[in-house]
């Protein structure tokens, strides 16, 4: 194992290409590589243009929600009466997924190159990159790049020789969740506590310390670059199944395959295929049985579900699922549904920010449900109780973390009441560490 | 007058009502009658939207929304009472209440609990929370100043938070930690000093801030409220005063968004307990073979009217700036041509504002009624008027504490009629001594350091015989000849507006629970 | 850093100076808070109460401010630790690859005993901690500033021989 493996012939190598090469690393081998030629492009075009080459691309924000990148740009102010900001957000902790952690540590250059194309399309001066406190080897990475950048004349006062000036700075984040949630990031940038804001106002109108600001994912700025390079049709043309999902998308797969890790597919790529074939399936004398294809906040697919499901934006929701940040979980026979989806609520119990009642109180109340269960203790009306609970935390909160909390729940309880019935039944075993 | 462009008409639980766009729903549907329930939303504060209590039901809107947040737009039907909304609500009242301690018996805020006052409207009849689980459980804190804070009935609406960092401008509060271990916190080398922060014991929703002053004093049901003044300075907050048993236990701001929105400082909300003297003059008093003894009203009114009457020169008035404006007036229609009128104010080093509201601040004046005592003729001369007593004929005190009046000043004068609430050694030389009430225990108005005029209505009852003090002076006057019988404080400022310039065109029935500023008349007048 | 004797202030000489550097990267003083913190956790190990006290003096802002940001980022400590500070991932994807397995072995290896405790001889504390991102390579274990990947039971003695 270990990382990086080997290319899987069916991966599509465009952001992970340079995976594994530290060659790539430094300015001169990124530059070698190709690098800096989309942002030289950029520059030399007017940002509408840019954001409109992004807007045809089809490219969709990586980082959970999906949104048209380009549409985003489209929303700040033409023009800028007052600083724009971009934020980066690198603040990878959603569980099952560590993309953006490998694109730092091994192509640190080509974020510097998104982010410097995001921010002449969007006319940010200045561009934070939030990096979450636990990555102390892509800060570090990514820091010596950026100095190089500044050495190289990429960034600073007359960045590529345009006269114009970019300017880049990491801030470290130091163990919070819920600072990659795009309003609790600037929260954070701006020294607070990581608390979601209301909207309105939006981050484009209102966002880091007031001002006009566009929050895009790691793997959405280096999405950027293969379509300028290579143009909006080439990259709208890499889709296997529904046309509004373009480009590739790495995805993190972790738990029971043999070979977890990142891999690059096109869009519309077949979860079972990914897991079975790429990843080389389930360990010796364990079948598959349940997985989450988007991070740990969205619904949990059983075995035919997985089977079925095309990695895409539509090919998650028609299994009544999403592709999220594309942290791909999977569980093998084996698993213990029950005791790990009380580990998701444990999660989200404790990186709840406290600010609504429905989160702060609702994930913890969960929590103690769900160990009662598994201490043996349970009643069946509990499981009536943790959907009722899951109602109440979706859709009625600042933030998606409740929701996020309710999700795995729901999907648990529906597609593995089994395995909770025999806990409270007594046909299992207390878990011992709980009682 | 609002441009039609500028009112929307939105549709709450049914009714229409219009209101000014950007005015949030929650606003709104006071006006519909409806009141929203809601915790961490207050109109003082900026909008957190955390509590997530508002939630209503907004037609063609996927999700619930808050009311606090959401602004009123043409066409919008709103219905608070949708199920879904309702059932939201309820949700959010069981989860606050999963780790609340229930104590409502032993709890200062039983009874003005929005927690209590909720859960009693919306919520569930019983908890799903299974008894088996541990509550969250952290110690009483003293905050500091007049504040314990009692972590375990928090709901962390954050308005206290908010109020210390946005209206006092001293974020000393904290929301710590996260998730179900967050609670508000304090730095240990910090307190709630700043002088406005007894406020956040009236913002906090539930019994959580709570005043140590008042800490298991009443049960909030048990107390009858009068709306009054402060008299802690001449800003002339509005405050209700909160009795029990006839006994003043509590001041708390009125709301007047033109004086003081909703807050008062601690300075005046501690500043009550000289209402609740028990050394009270109880019964008129005249000096019978060189001692004072106790008479009726009609037979010590009769003494004064006749030294009022047998003295020629002038009468030197010594009031007090917390005296009602028509005890003022009166004693001016008393003293008549030989009026000379002098007050006295306490004046300290500096003003203590309220940043986050302008114009509001415990003003260096710490009197209610400079400004009427000063449109009334009283100058602030009070200690060249005491040393000119040798020439005064006679002096008539009117609620005036001779704190800095010496025994001799005023044994030098041929005549001293004393008006007071208690008897302090140099007013022991008064031929006549006239019990009157305390601001609590009478109606009155008084004018603020900005020209307003407010009213103060009766708190308590006053002690035995002691009466108003524009009582004592109307039937003094009548005593006199001068004037008919006055029956109400509201009459006494009829008489007054109607011969003093400044308060030309305000009535009593029109200044209402908000006053009137003095001086608005003349203006009409000047630009008609 | 116990109080004995007077408090000696962090941000002097070239602390100084590397805040001076961080405040010209953001248009208000308040944003340097998290950077100042890391170099106050950096220079003592973990943030005391007058440590804030003193970051609110340099940034503007009050100690309870601080405080409250302080107790929001979990890695932040508020109190003392081991010389080596492991945080071990037990969330789900470490989890179902044995990630407790990893934590009863290092707190046995280390003489911790319990989460959150430091050992007898001050070398270690050990927590358990929420996903690291680093969910394909479990369990993924932290020391001090170190990310390391696919910690294994056996690979425990090992791994805090690397600690002294």
């Amino acid at each position: 194992m270990g990382y990086p493996h080997e290319p899987h012939p069916k991966e599509t190598l465009i952001l992970s290409k340079h995976f594994g090469d530290a060659g790539a690393r430094s300015y001169d081998g990124w530059v070698k590589c190709g690098g800096y030629q989309a942002l030289k492009r950029a520059l030399a075009m007017d940002p509408a243009d840019v954001i409109e080459i992004v807007k045809e691309s089809g490219l969709r924000g990586r980082g959970g929600a999906g949104f048209p990148t380009g549409l985003k740009w489209s929303f700040m102010p033409k023009e800028r009466r007052k600083p724009h900001y971009l934020c980066c957000n690198a603040d990878e902790s959603e569980p099952g997924t560590f993309k953006d952690r490998e694109i730092m540590r091994w192509t640190p250059h080509a974020l510097i190159e998104g982010c410097a194309i995001a921010q002449h399309a969007i006319q940010a001066e200045v561009c934070y990159i939030y990096i979450r406190g636990e990555f102390t080897e892509p800060i570090a990475i990514m820091q010596a790049a950026l100095d190089e950048a500044y050495r190289e004349g990429v960034l600073g006062g007359n960045a590529m020789g345009t006269n114009r000036r970019i300017d880049m700075y990491i801030h470290r984040g130091a163990g919070a969740y819920i600072c990659g949630e795009e309003t609790a990031l600037m929260n954070s940038i701006e020294g607070r506590r990581g608390n979601p804001r209301i909207r309105p106002p939006f981050p484009a109108q209102q966002g880091v310390f007031g001002m006009p600001t566009t929050i895009n994912n790691v793997e959405t700025l280096v999405s950027v670059l293969p379509v300028l390079n290579e143009g909006a049709e080439w990259y709208k043309d890499l889709s296997l199944g529904n046309p509004k999902s373009t480009g590739t998308k790495l995805f993190s797969v972790c738990g029971h395959v043999r070979k977890p890790g990142n891999y690059e597919v096109t869009m519309g790529f077949p979860l079972g295929e990914l897991v079975n074939d790429l990843c080389g399936g389930m360990r010796d004398g364990r079948t598959l049985k349940a997985c989450i294809p988007g991070g740990s906040s969205v619904p949990i697919l059983n075995r035919e579900e997985t089977e079925a499901c095309l990695l895409d934006y539509e090919g998650c929701v028609e299994q009544g699922t999403m592709l999220g940040s594309g942290g791909v979980i999977v569980f093998d026979d084996s698993a213990d549904m029950v005791y790990q989806i009380m580990r998701l609520a444990r999660f989200y119990a404790h990186e709840s920010c406290a600010q609504c009642t429905q989160c702060r109180e609702g994930t913890a109340w969960t929590v103690r449900i769900l160990e009662r269960i598994l201490r043996g203790e349970g009643e069946m009306k509990d499981l009536d109780l943790l959907l009722d609970l899951s109602e109440q935390m979706t859709g009625k909160t600042i933030c998606v973390l409740s929701d996020s909390c309710a999700a795995p729940i729901v999907s648990g309880i529906k597609k593995f009441r089994d395995e909770f019935e025999a806990y409270i039944t007594g046909a299992k075993q207390p878990v011992a560490a709980l009682t | 007058m609002t441009e039609r462009q500028d009112v929307v008409t939105l549709t709450i639980d049914g009714v229409e009502v219009s209101a000014p766009k950007g005015m949030t729903v929650l606003e709104a549907a006071k006006r519909a009658g409806v009141v929203i329930p809601h915790y961490c939303y207050h109109p003082g504060l900026p909008v957190a939207g955390v509590c997530r209590m508002c939630l209503v039901h907004v037609e063609n809107t996927p999700k619930l929304q808050i009311a606090c947040a959401i602004p009123v737009a043409d066409g919008m039907v709103v219905n608070p009472y949708h199920d879904e909304a309702v059932e939201a609500r309820r949700g959010v009242l069981e989860f606050l209440l999963i780790n609340h301690p229930l104590d409502c018996p032993i709890c200062d805020q039983a009874g003005e609990c929005e927690l209590q006052n909720y859960v009693f409207r919306e919520g569930r009849a019983r908890t799903r929370y299974s008894p088996t689980y541990a509550k969250r459980f952290n110690p009483v804190e003293d905050f500091g100043g007049d504040i314990l804070y009692v972590p375990n009935r928090c709901i962390l609406c954050t308005r206290c938070v908010q109020f210390m960092e946005h209206v006092a401008d001293d974020p000393v509060l904290n929301v710590s930690d996260r998730g179900d271990r967050a609670f508000i916190g304090i730095h240990p080398g910090e307190q709630l000093e700043h002088a406005w922060s007894g406020n956040v014991v009236d913002l906090c929703p539930v019994g959580s801030l709570i005043s140590k002053d008042f800490l298991h004093k009443a049960r909030a049901w048990e107390l009858d409220k009068a709306p009054g003044v402060c008299t802690g300075c001449s800003q002339g907050c509005n405050v209700v005063l909160e009795t029990l048993h006839n006994t003043v236990v509590r001041l708390r701001p009125r709301t007047n968004l033109e004086v003081n929105r909703f807050f008062m400082c601690d300075h005046g909300r501690l500043d009550y307990r000289w209402l609740n003297r028990g050394d009270r003059i109880e019964a008129p008093l005249v000096r019978q073979d060189g001692d004072l003894a106790a008479v009726d009203w009609h037979h010590a009114l009769e003494r004064a009217a006749d030294i009022v009457k047998g003295s020629g020169g002038p009468i030197v008035v010594l009031a007090s700036a917390r005296a009602s404006n028509e005890a003022l007036f009166l004693a001016t229609r008393v003293a008549g041509e030989r009026f000379v009128g002098a007050f006295r104010v306490e004046r300290v080093d500096g003003e203590e504002p309220l940043p986050g509201v302008p114009n509001l601040a415990l003003r260096s004046e710490r009197a209610p009624n400079v400004r009427g005592a000063t449109e009334l003729g009283y100058t602030e001369t009070f200690d060249a008027a005491v040393t000119a007593l040798a020439d005064a004929a006679a002096v008539i005190v009117v609620d005036e504490p001779l704190d800095t009046v010496s025994n001799a000043a005023l044994a030098k004068v041929p005549s001293v009629i004393y008006m007071g609430t208690t008897l302090p050694e140099p007013a022991r030389v008064a031929q006549v001594v006239l019990p009157i009430t305390n601001v609590a225990e009478e109606d009155g108005t008084f004018v603020n350091r900005d020209g307003r005029v407010q009213r103060y209505l009766q708190a308590k009852t006053g002690p035995g015989m002691a009466r108003p003090a524009w009582w004592v002076l109307g039937e003094l006057l009548v005593e006199l000849g001068r004037g008919e019988p006055l029956a109400t404080a509201g009459e006494a400022f009829e008489m007054l507006a109607g011969a003093v310039r400044a308060f030309d065109g305000i009535s009593y029935d029109g200044l209402g629970y908000l006053g009137a500023v003095l001086g608005t008349a003349a203006k009409a007048e000047a630009t008609a | 850093m116990k109080a004995t004797g007077a408090y000696e202030p962090i941000f002097a000489g070239e602390r100084r100076k590397r805040l001076d550097d961080v405040f010209t990267c953001y248009p208000t003083k308040r944003a340097a808070l998290l950077p100042a913190l890391w170099i106050v956790q950096q220079t003592h190990g973990w943030i005391s109460d007058e440590a804030m006290t003193e970051v609110g003096q340099v940034l503007g802002v009050t100690a309870a401010y601080v405080k409250g940001v302080v107790t929001f980022y979990t890695m932040y400590h508020q109190h003392p630790v081991g010389r080596h500070f492991i945080q071990v991932c037990t969330t789900t994807p470490c989890n179902l690859c044995g990630a407790e397995g990893v934590v009863e072995a290092i707190l046995e290896h280390t003489g911790c005993g319990d989460l959150g405790a430091t050992s007898a001889d001050g070398r270690f504390t050990v927590i358990e901690v929420e996903c690291l991102g680093a969910c394909g390579f479990p369990t993924a274990v932290m020391v001090d500033d170190d990310f390391i990947e696919g910690v294994t039971v056996d690979g425990v003695p090992e791994l805090l021989g690397r600690y002294p």
